[in-house]
């Protein structure tokens, strides 16, 4: 897409982001648990449309097209998330009323957290914007080695972290 | 002298699939590799493949090779490790090199199926220990798990720059930059999302100025360039690495396609001087076909279908099927290759192959050689 651009630095701000046609509108997210799909580049792929069960992912015959959400359709339930070779599906769970938002992000690092641990927080750009905690982790056949972290964050925080700080 | 169907050089996934297709339309095919193992750079790549299901996508490419492997032995295919083709002679005779002994092989058809090697970038320190090419390092990590240094630049945002720099943070090294010395990142964005929110810097429009230290990299100084890619002075930033790893493209390995006569020619696009070839894989020379790299640089997924494609002709070219058998068993890998290569990220490709397929005499084609043997 022309019109949205990360080239120069290898990620995309939230502005960028939201215009994306596999990220669903903000609005759309309050008390939800829906995919958000950061894939913005026409590159040939689209396991994501295959594994949906709900027919809520749909890229078409041209693989190289940009996968749309359709958010009447998405339940949450994050059958796309381990197939994306990119890493660039995200489930963003709204549905507490506590404040906090449960981000389900592809996790590849080893040693993985633990349900309970304090980590720290990056955004898109690898900053460390806060902390939260791990709510669950999730391993299996299905996940094909790459670990599903549920982390508990502000909700604030929600659209703007994308992973977690691996302990060094 | 020994005889064969037909014989593929090189068991890259490129290699495999040829082997494998060969086998199906009924050949006797031996697979000859100068590697201990088969497999070429599939054992290395850990991540998962793009594309979409006919393409193996989702899937890890150490899993494919694993699969591949299954496959070639089930079909009897004679596989020769530690076996360097190191001549290509009339009448299609392969001359074989062993630890101890050398041997000819006489095939039906060949399919040349040697991959790519890296390119190197010359700079003040770049001969110092701790600067190596990006798929040394890869193999060092995920073949022999050892990590080549603590800190690492990579020179290069292409996919295997950014591939490899997300490999070497999951083998525990901490990656100091990825620097570009285009306007933007090469590779997919996806891949370099993934380094970014792990607190990578991607730096584009930079280059590496020197690698400096006492017998070992020790420093490297980065300099952002202008429009003319020369460097910026007072832009330097300096380093603290004990590895830089060079991820500035790769070069088809095209000797033996030189040596059989082969009509080459010079295709930015596809990595440099490559032989000139047909839809169906076939070189000027009859009976030699080529797949994967060696045919234009692309990814392993591209590799697989030249190769299914280039090993069913090659078995027709052997007299072991008919032309419309081998033509009907590359309809969906001619298809699965379209796919691959739409889009933009296939646009230097689809052009490079163009210019090849429009009989090698466009501007951007200089053609080379062409005897045949």
């Amino acid at each position: 897409m022309s019109d949205v651009c990360c080239d120069e630095r290898g990620f995309f701000t939230l502005e960028e982001v939201v215009r994306l046609p596999g990220c669903p509108e903000l609005e759309d997210l309050r008390g939800r648990r829906l995919a958000v799909i950061e894939c913005g580049h026409e590159i040939p792929c689209d396991p994501c449309q295959t594994a949906c069960p709900t027919g809520a992912i749909a890229v078409g015959d041209d693989i190289t097209a940009l996968p749309r959400l359709d958010v009447t359709r998405c339940d949450g339930c994050g059958t796309c998330q381990p197939v994306c070779p990119g890493l660039a599906i995200f489930l963003v769970d709204m549905t507490r009323d506590d404040g906090l938002a449960e981000l389900w992000l592809p996790h590849e690092f080893l040693p993985l957290p633990e349900k309970g641990d304090r980590v720290r927080l990056r955004d898109r750009g690898g900053e460390i914007v806060g902390e939260g905690e791990v709510r669950r982790v999730r391993r299996g056949a299905r996940l094909d080695r790459t670990a599903i972290v549920h982390v508990l964050v502000p909700e604030r925080l929600a659209m703007v972290v994308r992973a977690i700080e691996v302990p060094g | 002298m020994r005889r064969i169907d037909v014989a593929v050089v090189g068991a890259g996934p490129a290699g495999l699939c040829a082997a494998a297709e060969a086998a199906r339309h009924g050949c006797e095919v031996a697979l000859l590799d100068e590697n201990a193992k088969a497999g070429g750079q599939l054992f290395k790549q850990i991540h998962k493949f793009f594309g979409s299901r006919a393409h193996h996508a989702g899937r890890r490419g150490i899993d494919i090779g694993a699969e591949l492997l299954d496959e070639v032995a089930g079909l009897g295919v004679h596989v020769c490790l530690g076996a360097a083709v190191w001549g290509l002679y009339e009448g299609k005779t392969l001359a074989v090199a062993e630890s101890d002994h050398s041997w000819r092989l006489a095939a039906g058809a060949i399919v040349l199926a040697t991959g790519a090697t890296e390119n190197g970038l010359s700079f003040p320190g770049w001969t110092l220990p701790g600067v190596m090419g990006a798929g040394c390092a890869q193999t060092m990590i995920n073949v022999h798990r050892v990590l080549p240094g603590r800190r690492v630049l990579m020179v290069g945002s292409g996919n295997v720059g950014l591939i490899v720099a997300y490999q070497l943070l999951q083998a525990g090294a901490e990656v100091a930059a990825v620097v570009d010395v285009l306007p933007r990142v090469g590779g997919y964005p996806v891949h370099a999302a993934k380094i970014a929110r792990a607190g990578v810097p991607v730096l584009t429009g930079h280059t590496v100025k020197a690698v400096a230290g006492d017998g070992v990299a020790e420093e490297a100084t980065v300099w952002a360039v202008d429009e003319h890619f020369h460097g910026v002075p007072g832009s330097e930033q300096a380093f603290r690495v004990d590895t830089v790893a060079l991820a500035v493209g790769l070069s088809p390995m095209a000797e033996l396609a030189w040596l059989a006569g082969c009509r080459m020619g010079y295709v930015p696009e596809l990595g440099g001087h490559v032989p000139v070839h047909d839809g169906r894989m076939t070189t000027s020379v009859p009976g030699v076909f080529v797949a994967g790299d060696v045919s234009g640089v692309e990814e392993a997924s591209s590799a697989m279908e030249e190769g299914r494609l280039a090993g069913g002709w090659a078995a027709a070219a052997a007299g072991k099927t008919t032309t419309e058998r081998a033509a009907e068993a590359a309809e969906p890998h001619v298809a699965a290759l379209d796919g691959l290569r739409s889009g933009p990220y296939g646009a230097h490709v689809r052009r490079g192959k163009q210019a090849l397929a429009d009989g090698a005499a466009t501007a951007q084609v200089q053609v080379l050689g062409g005897g045949g043997v």
